[in-house]
């Protein structure tokens, strides 16, 4: 009996070759349990082993396969291949970053800003080892939990129009795990990410748009990160205006 | 031989925020603040009307019964109620409360601008029509 | 010692704007844009209108109102150039246009509202 096939349309880039991406067409089987992230690795395996991609996991914790699907930015190990029959899949690299080669991008640019926001516990002092852990309440985890679940797929920068147009901008992830710092009751940094937060590329470029939080595959909420920091920070500037320095 | 690193960079067509409909609804919402320009026009033209006597009055309301003040007043109603509904909506992602430890859910945050939406507009309109 | 950003400022006023112009401007449009003009409700009197908006507390309501919603469209109307119409190189024109345009309304506002 013949297997159900579906056409995927994949996006090629070989700068030795082209100056910009062409699509080309493949025949992979329609298989129930098929993500698309298997239908690129049958093309790999048995049809054209010189296409590129970057994929590891394959279940939605790494971050590694996001791309565009069908328009839409995705997971390609998170999105399954008859929900889109009957095709043909188009996929292309995810939006808004450099294309280095056919489905892989340059995402040098989320990693060098990463830094910038000191994504990490920040103290003025550390407590002795002897004293044993930092102590949480439950109530106190979940201040800051959703925005730990990120995974750093970058989804929400190719799904964001203001970094389309400006690649400066700090970004949704980056004030997300920003965020995921300042309400984490073992931190003491928040100042230390101010700065950056409140920039003009900072959370003032955002207009809310709120696609990034559509995109997001760990419903991490970066659109919502970003507004509540708007209001910190717009909070935190008449506090620091009404108060003196020596009062604070 | 070694490929030659040469990034490509997908140009943004102007027209971007036609290409998906979230993005043409937030465009939509946008632009709803020029309809609030228009209206703060109109609330001062009206003002100034008033303050200048019956016949001025009078002129103003005739003025916008032409067909042309009545359909910009229409379109601008629709694009303030976008905007009412989309920033109702928003309102909870930028307002954390908590009550006795817990998040008060976002959609009593909604649910309260809806509420003091419906009993401010009951206001104005028994103040004008009394 | 860092220098003090006006964005936190007009990124209040905006909301605040964006609130008060939801909660008031609909029923306020109905009212004089559409019901009295069309003949759906009765307009008020000449002498009751006068005596409303004579009233100090609705002229503040609506100075208020007015200066807020200005300051909303501001913001939100430098944005959409940035990214609607890519203008984000005249940044500094348009920053002048719109905020200095609020400001000049809000000062017709006052004339408007305040005078008599």
């Amino acid at each position: 009996m013949a297997e159900d096939m579906i056409t995927m349309e994949v996006a090629r880039y070989r700068p030795e070759l082209e100056s910009e991406p062409v699509t080309q067409s493949y025949e992979v089987p329609l298989r129930k349990e098929w993500a698309v992230l298997d239908g690129l690795n049958y093309i790999k395996d048995h049809l054209d082993g010189t296409l590129s991609f970057r994929w590891s996991c394959r279940m939605g914790i790494c971050g590694s396969c996001g791309m565009t699907v069908n328009g839409d930015p995705q997971l390609t190990c998170a999105t399954f291949l008859s929900e889109y029959a009957p095709g043909p899949v188009r996929v292309e690299p995810m939006r808004n970053f450099p294309v280095v080669r056919d489905l892989i991008v340059d995402i040098g640019d989320f990693m060098n800003k990463l830094p910038t926001v000191r994504p990490w516990l920040v103290r003025t002092e550390d407590e002795p080892v002897e004293d044993g852990e930092y102590l949480q309440t439950p109530l106190e985890m979940e201040e800051y939990q959703q925005y730990s679940m990120c995974i750093n797929c970058m989804l929400c920068y190719s799904a964001c129009p203001v970094y389309a147009l400006d690649p400066d901008f700090v970004g949704p992830a980056a004030i997300a795990l920003a965020q995921r710092y300042n309400l984490d009751s073992r931190d003491e940094g928040a100042r230390d990410r101010r700065d950056v937060l409140t920039s003009a590329e900072g959370v003032w470029a955002c207009t809310f748009v709120g696609e990034c939080s559509t995109a997001c595959p760990k419903d991490v909420d970066p659109a919502g990160a970003i507004q509540r920091y708007k209001l910190t920070a717009a909070t935190n500037a008449i506090w620091d205006f009404l108060l003196p320095r020596g009062a604070r | 031989m070694t490929a030659t690193p040469r990034p490509y960079q997908r140009p943004v067509s102007l027209l971007w925020w036609v290409r998906r409909r979230s993005y043409l609804i937030f465009a939509l919402r946008e632009l709803s603040s020029v309809f609030v320009a228009w209206f703060v026009v109109y609330l001062l033209l009206l003002v100034a009307a008033i303050d200048s006597g019956d016949a001025a009055y009078q002129r103003f309301l005739d003025w916008s019964g032409h067909a042309w003040v009545v359909l910009l007043n229409a379109v601008s109603l629709l694009f303030l109620l976008l905007h009412a509904v989309t920033w109702f909506g928003l309102a909870p992602k930028a307002i954390v409360v908590r009550s006795r430890g817990r998040r008060v859910p976002p959609r009593t945050i909604s649910a309260a601008h809806y509420l003091l939406w419906v009993l401010l507009s009951a206001f104005v309109v028994w103040v004008v029509l009394r | 010692m860092r220098r003090r950003s006006p964005e936190p400022v007009l990124w209040l006023l905006f909301s605040a704007g964006g609130t008060v112009t939801a909660l008031l401007v609909p029923a306020l449009l109905f009212l004089f844009g559409i019901a009295f003009p069309l003949g759906w409700l009765a307009s008020p009197d000449h002498a009751y209108l006068l005596s409303l908006v004579g009233h100090p507390l609705t002229k503040l309501v609506l100075f208020g109102l007015s200066v807020l919603a200005l300051f909303h469209w501001a913001h939100r109307f430098r944005y959409t150039l940035y990214d609607g119409l890519r203008l984000k190189r005249l940044s500094r024109v348009i920053i002048l246009a719109c905020y200095g345009g609020a400001a000049l309304g809000s000062g017709a506002a006052a004339f408007v509202l305040f005078r008599v």
